[in-house]
């Protein structure tokens, strides 16, 4: 009897499972897409993705972070498809740009940030580069509270470092070796609770716990950003190889479509590509941008 | 019964269905039985999981070593300069680890120093003076402790310690000081449970006939109970300095991450760990910034190696 049982529960079980089969082969392939790195990118991507997928069903986006160095090193080796990246490829050492293609999906504002209660809230380019270098170390001599300054800087080779430090620092200069942070979030935490503190966030972190710093009377917003009046932005770029499948091609079209660009990257306090009316070359030269 | 035995019989191992010459009788002793073939069957899976381990275990090594000694092997750069230099920045080529080797080893030792006394006190408490309900109620309490993610330890050490250091003694907070309070309440429930543990596998004559030769309970705690359990607490004391040793996370959010030579306690430092974690993403594999983290990866091996090895010695010359 209970033989009978079983031998019924086992056909039962392999005819559920051809049926599985059945319906799974009737699916359309799925077309993958892998993007891998930036940080600051992944949430803007996940979004993006989130909605791509609902239009197109067959297709399935995969978004990790790791870092921008991860993200074009990974896309070099052909390991995943597509490389998020907040620098150009050309600054990251080890990668052979000639072998990517590059392209921009966002544009993110950087700004200086101190301690609220520091009561400092203008400098100049000229200051920031001072503080930064470690040529003044206290706040006095900016005309602030009588403070030693606590430089954070971000961790050396992030995105974010890299576009501060080249519009801040004159060519061939070095920041002063300085406390490191790797996340937003931390400099953002430790900004709030260390009075002489300074250090430098995406727009999309800013909260009342930090005091965004001027530069010259600028303030720092994405109207700004657009014109280089406020000089301080990086581009967030996704790289591909020279001859993606169009499955990541598709994605990245959509990524820069209107909708997405006045949606979600509005939303994320990321500027559109859309609204930028002057561009940066690698090395750093502002340039009006041809539409 | 007998309707087993048929089954059995009906149904020899392909080994001796060959050998016709052999009786019946004979044939039904001689093949295995269902116990040996299941234990045959345990020894393979568990050879197989011996084998996947280890073979995981030695593709890890290889893989470290052979990223770690690229460094000085493919890049040329003097592993003496690597170990005894002190300056370290990637972007200009200087790779010397010596701070990032100094501060692990100080943030360790100074977390491993005051957390012992403190785990042995309550762990004694709670054996041998405390009523055992109280064991019964703080043992699950400090399995949860073991438990919590480094994470968490780390964002209160960002959140309140770091700040109160500040107020305390001026500064930003950040350092040695901030990460050993961090690691000290992070390895304290390990090292206490582990204490306890050890010491209440002490046997009960000890302490009876302890007491019986007219000894206070001090007595028999301080020259009996302790000394006997004395490599359990030491091993207990290196498995939390090395658990201290190889934490990432909850330290690199305390120690400020500056890659210098710490000037004290209270100044911003970075260890093995946390230039890796803050490094890692941000390089291309095969490029010299890259090897030279892996390079520290390595030595963090190698370190809790030895740990392993000081682990293995005193638990050796265990008094049980």
């Amino acid at each position: 009897m209970r033989k009978v049982l079983l031998g019924i529960l086992l056909a039962g079980v392999l005819v559920g499972l051809g049926f599985g089969w059945a319906a799974a082969k009737k699916q359309p392939a799925q077309s993958k897409v892998t993007v891998v790195g930036s940080t600051a990118l992944q949430p803007l991507v996940e979004a993006a993705a989130e909605q791509y997928q609902q239009s197109h069903t067959k297709a399935s986006i995969i978004v990790q972070g790791g870092g921008s160095g991860t993200g074009l090193s990974q896309v070099q080796d052909g390991a995943v498809n597509v490389g998020s990246s907040d620098i150009f490829a050309d600054q990251q050492d080890g990668i052979d740009h000639a072998k990517l293609q590059d392209h921009i999906v966002a544009v993110a504002g950087i700004t200086p940030i101190v301690n609220p209660r520091l009561g400092i809230d203008d400098l100049t380019l000229d200051q920031l580069r001072q503080i930064f270098t470690g040529e003044v170390t206290n706040w006095r001599q900016l005309g602030g509270p009588d403070l030693p300054i606590t430089v954070i800087n971000r961790a050396s080779g992030s995105g974010t470092r890299v576009a501060f430090e080249q519009t801040v620092l004159r060519s061939g200069e070095h920041a002063v070796n300085a406390q490191e942070q790797d996340s937003n979030g931390t400099v953002k935490e430790i900004v709030a609770n260390t009075r002489g503190a300074i250090s430098y966030i995406s727009f999309a972190y800013i909260n009342s716990r930090v005091q965004p710093v001027k530069l010259s009377g600028v303030t720092p917003t994405a109207a700004n950003v657009t014109t280089n009046q406020w000089p301080l932005w990086s581009y967030e770029h996704l790289y591909m190889k020279r001859r993606p499948d169009a499955a990541t091609k598709s994605f990245i079209r959509f990524m820069q479509t209107r909708r997405v660009q006045d949606s979600l990257i509005k939303d994320a306090n990321y500027i559109s590509i859309h609204d930028m009316k002057v561009a940066r070359t690698p090395d750093g030269q502002i340039s009006e941008r041809s539409r | 019964m007998d309707e087993l035995n048929q089954s059995f019989e009906s149904k020899p191992t392909a080994l001796f269905r060959r050998k016709k010459k052999v009786p019946q009788a004979f044939d039904r002793l001689l093949a295995p039985s269902a116990e040996t073939r299941q234990e045959w069957g345990g020894k393979l899976v568990s050879c197989l999981a011996i084998l996947l381990i280890g073979g995981l275990v030695l593709t890890l090594f290889a893989f470290l070593i052979n990223k770690g000694l690229a460094l000085f092997t493919t890049n040329k750069f003097s592993l003496g300069e690597f170990l005894t230099s002190t300056d370290w920045r990637p972007s200009h080529h200087h790779y010397g680890a010596l701070p990032m080797i100094t501060t692990s080893f100080a943030v360790t030792v100074l977390a491993g120093v005051l957390a012992l006394p403190l785990a042995l006190v309550s762990a004694i408490a709670i054996t041998e003076l405390l009523p055992n309900w109280v064991y019964r109620v703080l043992q699950p309490v400090i399995e949860l402790l073991v438990g919590i993610p480094s994470v968490v330890y780390g964002y209160v050490g960002l959140t309140v310690i770091v700040p109160q250091l500040g107020r305390m003694f001026g500064g930003t907070g950040f350092g040695i000081l901030a990460a050993t309070c961090v690691l000290f309440l992070m390895i304290l429930p390990t090292m206490t449970s582990m204490t306890i543990d050890n010491l209440r596998q002490v046997p009960k004559q000890y302490r009876l006939a302890s007491a019986g030769l007219g000894a206070t309970r001090w007595q028999t705690i301080s020259r009996v109970v302790v000394p006997s359990a004395k490599s359990g607490i030491l091993t207990a004391m290196v498995f939390g300095m090395a658990r201290a040793f190889g934490e990432a996370l909850a330290v690199q959010m305390v120690i400020g991450n500056a890659a210098i030579m710490p000037a004290g306690l209270m100044s911003s430092s970075a260890t093995l760990t946390s230039v890796l974690t803050t490094g890692i993403g941000n390089t291309v594999m095969g490029t010299v910034s890259n090897n030279a983290l892996w390079s520290l990866a390595l030595l963090l091996l190698l370190m809790s190696l030895a740990f392993n090895l000081v682990l293995r010695l005193i638990s050796r010359k265990g008094v049980r």
